[in-house]
C-alpha cells in the first residue's frame, strides 16, 4: 500500500498552491473566484457549456507538457493535483502590452458585452499555441464550447485568424517557460494516495491503477470521477452530497492506448482527445463525428470510460463501439472481465456491473477490409450538442451479399441497443439502397423512442429510417451536391 | 487619470481622437480580453457580506396549503429567511402598475419556476441547498401553458388589447381575385445573455440602501426596491457598471432580484447578494413572447395586397409585465414594409400559467414582422412569382399608399434603394436562378440536398411606444485638471452606448475621447431615467450629453468673452484647444482658467424626443420618430434526409443613418442577425404538459455557434443613408431592427422546402424551424399532406 498524504498541489499561473481539509467538490471556478479572487473566469452556466470559465490546465502526459482547455466550473479542485492552472489574469504580453490573442480580439471588435471574452480569448490562445495559423474550421472546433450572445462571432472568427499577426508562440511566455513549468509539474510527482477529507466528505487519488482496484474494492460505494463531466452537473446542478469520490482522471495506466492486431484498446481514462489520433487512424469514419462529442473543453476533460460507464442512452461513443462490437474490460480486485458492450447495458440507469467492478478499458476489434462503415449523430444544434438520434453502421459485405450486420442506435430506447430486427432482415440480402431501406422500414419493430425537448417519437423514427439510406448514398461515390452542403 | 484603453488612432479630419462617425473599439475593450472588467458578481464583497436564494414554485399552478420553512432553517449557515409576510412595503412589482407581480407568492402559484421566499446564508452555496429543504404542500389547479388553449379555456387578457384598424377590410376581402387564410406559430426565446440575473445590495443609515445590479433599468428597479420596503426613493441608489449582456431580460426582470437582496441587507443590516443558477434563472424570469397569429390577406394577380385582418395571441404567462406594449408593438410591426389598403389587427395577450414573458430585442416588432413575410410568401406560392417581386409591388411609397394601419405616415423609405442596391451586390436574380436550377435538377434525379433564397427587408419603428419614456437625462463635470466625467442614464449591456455617448462629448468638447471618463449609471447622478431599451440608447442619451456639453460651452464662451474682451464667434473650440480671438489655448488650460474664474464646470443635460404622439384608444397617431431599415439576402441548404441545414451565405445592407461609430454599428448588425437566426432556427423552448420547462439552460437550448453563423457573411452599412429627423449626428437607432434580418434565413429554408413539391404550395414553417422541424415540413409536402408542421 503506498503512502498516503493528505494535501494537493498545483500551480497557479506562477503561483504553487497547496491544499489540504477542503471540500472534495469545490469546484476550479470557485476556488478561483472565490478563494482566490481570480475574477476573470466568469460562470455563465456552471454545466460546461457556455465556456465562460475557460482556463487552460497544463499537465504531464506521454513525457511532454501538454495545456488544454478545461471548464473550470466543472472541474474540482482534487483532480489538478500536479497540474499547472493558467487563467486568463496570467495571460500578458511583452512589457505589459496585450498578449497577441488579446489585441487581435481588440482590434477587430471581438468584444461587446465581454462576459465569455475571458473564455474565448483562453480558447483562441491554446489554440494558437497549437497551430498558429488556423483555418476556419479549426477556429470553429476550438470554440464550440464557447457561447457568445452579442457579437454572432463573425469578428472573433476574424480574430483568431489575425492572432498570428501579432505575436507568434516563441513569443509567448507560457511557451518560453515550459521548461520551468515542465520541472516545476515533476518535482509535484509523489506516487502517494493523496485522501482530502472535510466534514464526512472524501476524496481519493490512487497511487496508481493497483491502488485504484484496491480503494475501489474498499470503498465501493464511492462516486468514480474521470473527468467530472458529468459528476460536475451532479454536484453543481442537483447539488448531490457525494461522500466519497474517488479521483482516476490522473492515471497514466488508466489512459493507455494500444494496438495488438486485430484489436485496439482504448484506456477508459483515456480523453476523447487523447484518444482521437487513434480512433480517427483506425476509424476513418469517427472523424467528423469525433468533433461532434461535446465541445473542445469537454473533449479535453471527458473520457471514453466515463461515457460508457455512466450508462446515458445518449452517450454518443456507446452505439459507435457497440457497432464495431467493442467489449468493455471490468476490474475487479486482480481479475479482469470481457463483457461485449451491448451487453454492459441492461436498463435505464442499470448497467452489467458488479461490486467493486469498475471500467477499465475499451477492447475494439479493428476494421476489415470487407465491412463497411458509419456513424451519424443527429442533433438540434450541429456542434456541442446531445444526440436526438445517434447510430452507427458496420456491415460485413461478402461478393455484394451482406453477411453480417451491426447496427447501433442511441436515443431511441432506455440504452444504447442493436437494432436486431433490422440488421437480421439485412443479413443475405444484396448490398444495395433498397435493402436499407426495406432495413430501416423495420425500426419499428426494434424501437419506440420517447418524445422530449430533444426531438419527437415521430421525428426520432423517421430520422431513424432516413439514415439507412444515408448510409447507402455516403457509400457511392460522386455526390457532388453534398460537398455544396458541407 | 485613470483612462479606459482606448486604441491609439490617426487624427481624424475633426482633428480629435475618437470624435464622431468614426471607428473605435468598444471603450471597455482592454478590460474585456484580459477578464479585469469587473461586472457585479466581480465585486469585492466587504466582511460578513450574505446571501440570498430564491426559493421556486414546482407547480405550475396550485395554491399554496402549506409553506414550511424550518427545514430550511436548520440549514448549515442559514441565517433567515423571506416570504411574503416579511415584505415591509408592497408585495407587488408589476412595471406595468396592475398589481399582479408579488414578489413572494401569498397563496396561488402561477407558473413552475415562481418565487415563493428566499434563504439568506452566510454562502451562498449554503442558501442554495438550504432553499431546495422547505417542505411545501400543494393543491393542484388546472394547467394551460398554450396561448391558444388559454383563449379557448376563457384565461383572461392580463392587458387592454389593442386594435388597429384603417379602411374596411371586409370591403376589402369581398371583391379581392385571392384569399388567403392561415396560422402561424411563432416561438418564444430566452434571452441567454452570458452574464444571469444578480443583484447585490449594501445597507446604508436610516432607510438607505444601495444597489449594485446587472439591469437595464436603475431607476425601475430603484423605484421597486422603495415601494417593496415602504419606503422614498430618494433612500435607494441603483448603480451599474456594465451588464454581461441584456437583450430586453434584464429591463424588468430584474426588480425580483434588487427587492430581495434590499430587503435582506436591511433586514440583517449586512450586505447581501443574490445570484441564481442558470437553471433558476431561466425557470424564474421572463422570456420573448410566442405568437399564435391567424392571419387573412387578400390581394391581386400582382401580388399587390388589398386586405389584411391578423389576430395575434400572445403567450404572455402570468401576470402583465410588459406584454401590453410588446403585442402593440407586434401590431406596429405587422405590416413591416409594406402598405395594407385595408386592415385590421388585433392582439390578445393571453395569460397562461407560464412565466411572465418580457422585453426582448424587437419587442413584438419581430413577431409583427414574420406575419407580414409570411403572407409574401403565401402570395408569392399561390401565384408562382419570386417574392422578391411581391415585396417590392408592396412597399411603402407612391400615391396614397404610406399610410400605415397605425396612422403614421412613412415619410422616409428608402427600401427600394436598399433593397436594390442589396440585390444588385447580392447577386440575388443569378443565385434565385442558380438555386431554381439546383433544385430543378434535385427533383428529377432524387438528390437529397435542396437550397433556398431569400431577401427578407425590414422596417423598424423608433421610439418606445408609451411616449413619456422618450425622455433622457446626463451629467457632465469638467474637473479643473480638464478631464471629463461622463454620466448619462443609458447602461452599458455590450452594445457600445458609453463609446457613442463619449464620442458625442469629445466632439462638442473637441478633445480626444482619451480625456473623458465614463463613469457608471447610478440613480443619485441622473434621476428618472428610461430603461435602455427600444434602441434608443444612443438617440436619447446622446442627446441628453451634448445638451450638458452644450450649457457649459455656453458658459465658457461667455467667460471668454467677458475675459478676453472678444465676441462669441471669436470663441471657437479647436483639436484639444481653445481659440481666442487670435489666441490659442489648451483645453486643460483653458478650463484651469475658467475654474479659477469660478465658472460652473459642470451641468445635467435632458432631452425627450420631438414630434411623438399616441392615442392607444384611437389607434392613432405618430409613435414613431422615424423607422430603421435593413435587407438581408440568406442562401441555406437542407439535407431532406434528416432535415439538417447550412446557411450558405448570408449578404446585409443596413441602415444605421450616419453612423456615430460604424464598427460598432458594425457590429450590433452583424449579432443581431444571428440572434434573430437562432430565434427561428434552433432555440426552441420546450414545456412539458406539466408545465415544466424544461429547455433551462445551455445544455438544452441551444443558441447558435460560431459553426452555425454563415459560411459566407458579408455585412454592410448603408453608408448614404442619413436620419431625415434630427437625430444625434443625424445617425440611427441600431440595436433592435437588425434582429429581424433573421427572417432571411427562415424564409430561404421555407423556399428549399417549397421545392420538394415544386413550390407550389407555402410550407408554412413554424419558427423555430428546428431539423425535425424541417423534415417533417418535407414529408408533409412530399405525401401531398399540405399544412406542415
Amino acid at each position: 500500500m503506498p503512502s498516503i498524504r493528505d494535501e494537493v498541489s498545483f500551480w497557479l499561473n506562477d503561483q504553487l498552491i497547496t491544499r489540504s481539509a477542503f471540500s472534495p467538490c469545490e469546484t476550479l471556478l470557485d476556488f478561483l473566484r472565490l478563494n482566490q479572487r481570480l475574477t476573470g473566469s466568469k460562470e455563465g452556466c456552471a454545466e460546461g457549456d457556455c465556456g465562460a470559465c475557460t482556463v487552460l490546465v497544463g499537465r504531464l502526459y506521454r513525457g511532454g507538457l501538454i495545456y488544454e482547455t478545461v471548464n473550470s466550473c466543472i472541474r474540482f479542485l482534487p483532480s489538478l493535483d500536479g497540474c499547472h492552472v493558467v487563467t486568463i489574469e496570467a495571460l500578458k504580453g511583452q512589457n505589459g502590452a496585450l498578449h497577441p490573442v488579446q489585441q487581435a480580439m481588440v482590434d477587430h471588435h471581438g468584444s461587446q458585452c465581454g462576459f465569455c471574452t475571458p473564455g474565448i480569448v483562453m480558447s483562441l490562445y491554446a489554440l494558437w499555441m497549437e497551430v498558429p495559423q488556423p483555418n476556419r474550421q479549426q477556429v470553429e472546433t476550438a470554440l464550440q464550447g464557447n457561447l457568445c450572445r452579442c457579437t454572432g462571432y463573425a469578428p472573433i472568427l476574424k480574430a483568431a485568424a489575425a492572432i498570428s499577426d501579432y505575436g507568434t508562440p516563441a513569443s509567448d511566455w507560457l511557451e518560453n517557460e515550459r521548461n520551468v513549468n515542465f520541472d516545476r509539474l515533476a518535482d509535484l510527482k509523489h506516487g502517494d494516495r493523496v485522501v482530502i477529507e472535510k466534514d464526512g466528505q472524501r476524496a481519493i487519488l490512487p497511487a496508481n491503477l493497483d491502488d485504484f482496484s484496491h480503494v475501489r474494492l474498499d470503498e465501493p460505494d464511492a462516486t468514480i470521477v474521470a473527468g467530472s463531466t458529468d459528476v460536475g452537473l451532479w454536484v453543481t446542478k442537483n447539488m448531490r452530497a457525494l461522500d466519497v469520490m474517488v479521483f482516476v482522471g490522473h492515471l497514466e495506466e488508466m489512459k493507455e492506448i494500444s494496438c495488438a492486431k486485430p484489436y485496439i484498446t482504448l484506456g477508459a481514462g483515456a480523453t476523447y482527445s487523447e484518444a482521437q489520433d487513434a480512433v480517427v487512424e483506425h476509424f476513418a469514419h469517427l472523424k467528423d463525428f469525433w468533433n461532434r462529442i461535446a465541445g473542445q473543453q469537454i473533449r479535453n476533460m471527458g473520457t471514453i470510460g466515463g461515457n460508457i460507464a455512466n450508462g446515458s442512452p445518449i452517450g454518443d461513443l456507446p452505439p459507435v463501439f457497440i457497432a464495431l462490437g467493442a467489449d468493455v474490460i471490468l476490474r475487479r480486485g486482480w481479475e479482469e472481465r470481457r463483457v461485449p458492450l451491448e451487453q454492459f447495458f441492461i436498463a435505464y440507469g442499470k448497467q452489467n456491473r458488479e461490486q467493486g467492478d469498475f471500467v477499465k478499458a475499451i477492447r475494439i476489434p479493428l476494421m476489415q477490409d470487407s465491412s463497411h462503415h458509419a456513424a451519424y449523430k443527429i442533433s438540434k444544434r450541429r456542434d456541442e450538442d446531445i444526440s436526438s438520434v445517434c447510430v452507427a453502421f458496420n456491415l460485413t459485405v461478402e461478393d455484394g451479399v451482406i453477411s453480417k450486420a451491426r447496427i447501433a442506435f442511441g436515443g431511441m430506447a432506455g440504452t444504447p441497443k442493436r437494432a436486431e430486427h433490422c440488421e437480421a432482415r439485412l443479413i443475405g440480402q444484396p448490398f444495395c439502397e433498397a435493402s436499407l431501406v426495406a432495413a430501416g422500414a423495420c425500426l419499428d419493430e426494434d424501437f419506440t423512442p420517447l418524445s422530449d425537448w430533444r426531438a419527437s417519437d415521430v421525428y426520432r423514427m423517421k430520422v431513424a429510417k432516413n439514415l439507412f439510406r444515408r448510409f447507402w448514398l455516403d457509400q457511392i461515390d460522386g455526390q457532388p451536391e453534398q460537398e455544396a452542403a458541407q | 487619470m485613470k483612462q479606459d484603453n482606448f486604441p491609439s488612432s490617426n487624427d481624424t479630419p475633426s482633428g480629435i481622437k475618437g470624435g464622431v462617425h468614426e471607428d473605435l473599439v468598444h471603450e471597455s475593450a482592454s478590460k474585456h480580453v484580459t477578464g479585469s472588467a469587473d461586472y457585479t458578481d466581480d465585486i469585492a464583497e466587504p466582511v460578513g457580506t450574505l446571501h440570498a436564494y430564491l426559493g421556486l414554485s414546482e407547480r405550475a399552478h396550485a395554491k399554496i396549503i402549506d409553506l414550511d420553512l424550518t427545514p430550511c432553517l436548520a440549514m448549515d449557515g442559514v441565517v433567515g429567511v423571506l416570504c411574503a409576510d416579511d415584505i415591509p412595503g408592497v408585495n407587488d412589482i408589476s412595471p406595468s402598475h396592475l398589481d399582479d407581480e408579488p414578489v413572494f407568492v401569498t397563496d396561488t402559484c402561477e407558473f413552475w419556476g415562481q418565487p415563493l421566499f428566499a434563504v439568506i446564508a452566510e454562502t451562498r452555496d449554503q442558501a442554495r441547498r438550504a432553499a431546495q429543504c422547505a417542505k411545501i404542500l400543494y393543491e393542484d389547479l388546472p394547467v394551460v401553458t398554450d396561448a391558444y388553449a388559454a383563449m379557448e379555456a376563457g384565461y383572461p387578457y392580463v392587458a387592454k388589447p389593442l386594435k388597429l384598424e384603417r379602411g374596411d377590410f371586409e370591403t376589402g376581402f369581398a371583391d379581392a381575385p385571392h384569399r388567403i387564410a392561415s396560422q402561424m406559430r411563432i416561438g418564444g426565446q430566452d434571452h441567454m445573455y452570458l452574464e444571469g440575473h444578480i443583484a447585490f445590495a449594501l445597507p446604508g443609515e436610516d432607510e438607505d440602501v444601495t444597489l449594485f445590479s446587472s439591469t437595464q433599468h436603475p431607476s425601475e428597479a430603484q423605484h421597486m426596491v422603495a415601494r417593496v420596503l415602504g419606503i422614498a426613493s430618494h433612500a435607494v441608489t441603483v448603480q451599474v457598471r456594465r451588464m454581461g449582456g441584456g437583450f430586453g431580460g434584464k429591463e424588468t426582470q430584474m426588480n425580483i432580484f434588487c427587492c430581495v437582496a434590499a430587503m435582506a441587507a436591511k433586514k440583517y443590516n449586512r450586505p447581501v447578494k443574490l445570484r441564481p443558477d442558470r437553471d433558476d434563472d431561466m425557470a424564474a424570469t421572463g422570456k420573448r413572447h410566442d405568437f399564435i397569429v391567424d392571419y387573412d390577406v387578400a390581394f391581386d394577380d400582382d401580388g399587390k395586397i388589398l386586405a389584411v385582418a391578423g389576430d395575434f395571441i400572445a403567450r404572455c404567462g402570468y401576470s402583465s409585465d410588459l406584454s401590453g406594449p410588446v403585442t402593440d408593438r407586434a401590431l406596429f410591426h405587422a405590416d413591416n414594409a409594406y402598405f395594407y389598403p385595408h386592415v385590421r389587427l388585433r392582439s390578445h395577450p393571453m395569460k397562461t400559467n407560464t412565466v411572465s414573458n418580457t422585453a426582448f430585442r424587437g419587442f413584438g416588432g419581430p413577431q409583427g414582422v414574420i406575419v407580414a413575410e409570411r403572407m409574401i410568401e403565401e402570395i408569392a406560392y399561390k401565384l408562382g412569382k419570386d417574392p422578391l417581386e411581391v415585396r417590392k409591388v408592396n412597399f411603402y411609397g407612391g400615391a396614397g399608399r404610406d399610410l400605415t394601419p397605425y396612422h403614421q405616415t412613412v415619410e422616409d423609405n428608402i427600401l427600394d434603394r436598399l433593397v436594390d442596391e442589396l440585390a444588385q451586390e447580392s447577386d440575388y436574380q443569378e443565385r434565385r436562378s442558380a438555386v431554381l436550377a439546383f433544385n430543378k435538377r434535385a427533383n428529377e434525379t432524387g438528390a437529397i440536398y435542396r437550397k433556398g433564397l431569400s431577401l427578407v427587408p425590414v422596417k423598424f419603428g423608433i421610439s418606445f411606444t408609451a411616449t413619456w419614456f422618450n425622455q433622457a437625462g446626463s451629467l457632465i463635470h469638467i474637473y479643473a485638471d480638464g478631464s471629463i466625467q461622463l454620466n448619462h442614464g443609458g447602461t452599458e449591456m455590450g452594445q457600445g452606448l458609453n463609446t457613442k455617448v463619449a464620442q458625442v462629448v469629445a466632439d462638442a468638447f473637441q478633445v480626444d475621447i482619451g480625456r473623458i471618463k465614463i463613469t457608471k449609471t447610478a440613480t443619485d447622478k441622473v434621476p428618472n431615467t428610461s430603461a435602455t431599451a427600444a434602441s434608443s440608447g444612443t438617440d436619447l442619451n446622446g442627446m441628453a450629453a451634448l445638451d450638458a456639453a452644450e450649457q457649459i460651452k455656453t458658459r465658457l464662451v461667455a467667460f471668454a468673452m467677458e475675459k478676453w474682451g472678444v465676441d462669441a464667434d471669436a470663441v471657437v473650440f479647436l483639436p484639444n484647444q481653445v481659440k481666442i480671438g487670435e489666441a490659442h489655448m489648451a483645453f486643460d488650460v483653458f478650463i484651469s482658467e475658467a475654474y479659477m474664474a469660478r465658472v460652473q464646470l459642470s451641468a445635467a443635460g435632458f432631452y425627450k424626443t420631438p414630434k411623438i404622439h399616441w392615442d392607444r384608444e384611437k389607434g392613432q397617431g405618430r409613435p414613431f420618430f422615424y423607422y430603421a431599415y435593413g435587407a438581408a439576402v440568406s442562401e441555406v441548404t437542407i439535407d431532406t434526409l434528416t432535415g439538417e441545414y447550412v446557411v450558405d451565405r448570408t449578404d446585409i445592407l443596413h441602415d444605421v443613418g450616419k453612423s456615430l461609430n460604424p464598427a460598432l454599428d458594425l457590429g450590433q448588425v452583424e449579432g443581431a442577425f444571428i440572434q434573430g437566426m437562432g430565434w427561428l432556427t434552433t432555440e426552441e423552448l420546450w414545456w412539458d404538459d406539466k408545465g415544466q420547462l424544461r429547455t433551462h439552460a445551455p445544455s438544452t437550448y441551444k443558441i447558435p455557434l460560431a459553426s452555425d453563423i454563415p459560411r459566407i457573411f458579408n455585412v454592410k452599412l448603408a453608408h448614404w443613408s442619413q436620419n431625415k429627423e434630427r437625430s444625434i449626428k443625424r445617425s440611427k437607432a441600431v440595436g433592435e431592427p437588425p434582429f429581424m434580418l433573421g427572417i432571411s434565413v427562415l424564409e430561404a429554408l421555407s423556399m428549399a422546402v417549397a421545392s420538394v413539391a415544386d413550390y407550389k404550395q407555402c410550407p408554412r414553417l413554424a419558427a423555430p424551424a428546428t431539423p425535425e422541424c424541417v423534415l417533417l415540413a418535407v414529408d408533409a409536402l412530399q405525401s401531398g399532406a399540405g399544412d406542415a408542421h
